[in-house]
């Protein structure tokens, strides 16, 4: 049985590990700092000349392979698929769960998918619902653009806090058991509002959020910065990023350099046009995760690290209705033995 | 000749850095401000203010989306003046409509043989 | 209206919270961002005003200015079909899409985007998803104030 720490942590007593993940990126993601770390880099066109929905949703079902090809295991071998996307209805993941035929939980939450599917996973697996199960989150330029904002080829300037959405799947598989790094704790998010309105910005929006959820976790666990390698938040990118710090500096908590964020990561910063501030959308988290903290993980080069997947929880119809963007954030901390 | 070339540029220039201006330092976002400049553009046109800047700037004037409410201002009035009431209702879209069909003209054309980019 | 008292730790967080966004988000260099809306706008201008001028040669007044919006609404079809006029865009901000290549974008960059819902639900339904706003508001103001033109006018 999980053990509750404070109001919203857990410790679990099973021994469940990640021991494998699949990334892949798209070719602005693919000449990143990061660029030799993804299992693939995929372009539009390669995938499929359809539309980019089923271009996104290809994109996942190769990360699934990925992780699954990694670890010598078959679809069946997978007790459930848990993941979302940024699309409505979650389109991208269910349709790569249509392929797969396997047990399915579709969940929604931003760009926080990813933390939210980890958790969901390892609860399945603690319950002993799951002896195997995989986690996922996807995340495509051209199918956020076209939802959330303007059609791509109109010419619009973008603001200067404005993210650019991640065209990136990551999955990890989680098991009982097994050789990898062991999920120790995890932080599930409430929603926080500090009454951000501006779709630009979504940074600012999330950063009260992934600092509320840190927090906890550190104040649960009696920990600070000093007991993690790493902290790393989903996509607060440049501005959202130096928010959160600052928040969690003003509650006395001084970061020594370990504190990062996936959407900082991905981008070379300033060099990838579009937005300045870095990236953002559910595949930050996941192939950033995939591709950079797990390997490192496995190599010892990190032993104790804290993921913070924050996801923005607005609609274009709220966003018309001039409601301000309600957020969260999902840590879960990731500790080799 | 050069001076009037000079003095579109400094109008039409003009109109786009006050749009960049407003857009920068409030929260009116782009598509606000096409709406706000076309009905500005009917507004001006009608207090009879919109026509000497066309004199004066005269492609500068009429090609920002001031100049489609200028245009649409103008075709109503026009139109008042000849056919009287049904003018109310013909005016605007009329002067407009060539404009107009180009845009979803071309536009469905476009449709047809074109893809959006991948945008890197 | 809070059903629960907040927390402290929140309300802590929220008295600092605007004062950090304010010095954290970075300044919009505005003198640039005009200069640059400045040279594309005026040049598009222009670069009409020219064309106007040599189709005044053959045409009269009113058909030179039709002549010239057809051109400029073409040109931006062509430029948005190719994929470049969002780069200008990103470039030139309001200097772009203030003139009526603005306009003309908006609408062929919907036409495309949605043809992969169909030339009725896609096309025909959404290429005036980002345009509709500005015909709207453009006729129904004109139309208001010919209403009041024609009762100031012709009182019989």
């Amino acid at each position: 049985m999980a053990i509750k720490l404070g109001s919203q942590t857990y410790k679990f007593d099973s021994d469940i590990r990640v021991i494998s993940t699949g990334s892949v990126v798209g070719p602005v993601e693919g000449i990143g700092p990061l660029r030799n770390l993804y299992d693939d880099i995929v372009r539009d066109e390669d995938i499929s000349s359809d539309s980019f929905e089923k271009v996104e949703t290809n994109m996942l079902l190769l990360s699934y392979r990925h992780a699954m090809e990694k670890a010598a295991l078959s679809e069946n071998d997978i007790d459930i698929f848990i993941g979302g996307d940024l699309l409505n209805q979650i389109v991208v993941t269910a349709f790569a769960a249509r392929e797969i035929a396997r047990p399915y939980w579709g969940i929604y939450g931003a760009c926080a998918t990813f933390g939210e599917a980890l958790q969901v996973a390892a609860c399945a697996i603690e319950s002993g619902i799951a002896q195997k199960a995989m986690a996922s989150s996807s995340s495509h330029f051209s199918t956020a653009e076209r939802q959330y904002r303007t059609p791509l080829e109109q010419g619009v300037q973008p603001s200067v806090t404005a993210q650019r959405t991640v065209t990136g799947s990551g999955c990890a598989i989680l098991s009982k058991g097994g050789v990898g790094p062991k999920i120790t704790a995890f932080t599930i998010g409430k929603v926080v509002d500090f009454g951000v309105k501006d779709l630009a910005d979504m940074g600012s929006a999330m950063a009260p959020a992934a600092a509320d959820t840190i927090l906890t976790m550190f104040e649960s666990t009696r920990t600070n910065f000093d007991d993690y390698d790493l902290v790393l938040t989903g996509d607060l990118a440049t501005v959202g990023h130096a928010i959160a710090s600052k928040l969690l500096e003003s509650e006395g908590y001084q970061h020594s350099g370990n504190f990062s964020d996936c959407g900082i990561l991905v981008y070379e910063h300033g060099k990838q046009h579009i937005a300045d501030t870095g990236g953002s959308g559910a595949g930050s988290a996941s192939s950033v995760f995939g591709a950079y903290v797990f390997p490192k993980l496995l190599n010892r080069e990190l032993n104790k690290v804290m993921l913070v997947p924050t996801g923005a929880l607005m609609s274009p119809v709220t966003t018309y209705q001039k409601e301000s963007i309600p957020s969260i954030a999902h840590a879960v901390v990731f500790e080799n033995d | 000749m050069l001076i009037e070339y000079f003095k579109v540029l400094l109008v039409g220039g003009l109109l786009c850095v006050i749009a960049q201006l407003i857009v920068d330092h409030t929260k009116v976002v782009s598509a606000q401000i096409l709406v706000i400049y076309v009905v500005a553009g009917v507004l001006l046109t009608s207090m009879g203010l919109y026509e000497p800047i066309v004199k004066y700037g005269q492609s500068g004037a009429t090609v920002p989306l001031t100049g489609f409410g200028y245009a649409l201002a103008k075709g109503t009035f026009e139109a008042i003046d000849e056919q009287g009431f049904i003018g109310i209702f013909s005016g605007g879209l009329s002067a407009t409509a060539c404009g107009v069909c180009a845009a979803i003209g071309f536009g469905f054309l476009a449709s047809l043989v074109s893809k959006p980019k991948a945008k890197v | 209206m809070n059903i629960n008292k907040m927390p402290e730790r929140e309300e802590r967080l929220r008295s600092v919270f605007s004062e950090i966004k304010e010095e954290s988000t970075p300044k919009v260099d505005s003198f640039s961002r005009s200069l640059r809306a400045f040279i594309v706008g005026g040049s598009i201008c222009v670069a009409a005003q020219v064309f106007r001028g040599y189709v005044e040669n053959y045409f009269d007044e009113t058909e030179a200015g039709i002549y010239t919006t057809i051109m400029l609404i073409f040109v931006t079809a062509v430029l948005t079909s190719i994929g470049v006029f969002d780069k200008i865009g990103r470039f030139a901000g309001a200097g772009s899409y203030v003139p009526i290549t603005g306009f003309a974008n908006s609408i062929v960059s919907s036409a495309i985007e949605f043809r992969s819902e169909g030339m009725i639900f896609g096309v025909g339904a959404l290429m005036f998803k980002v345009a509709g706003p500005v015909i709207v508001s453009g006729i129904v103001s004109s139309w208001l104030v010919g209403i009041i033109y024609f009762f100031m006018n012709f009182k019989r």
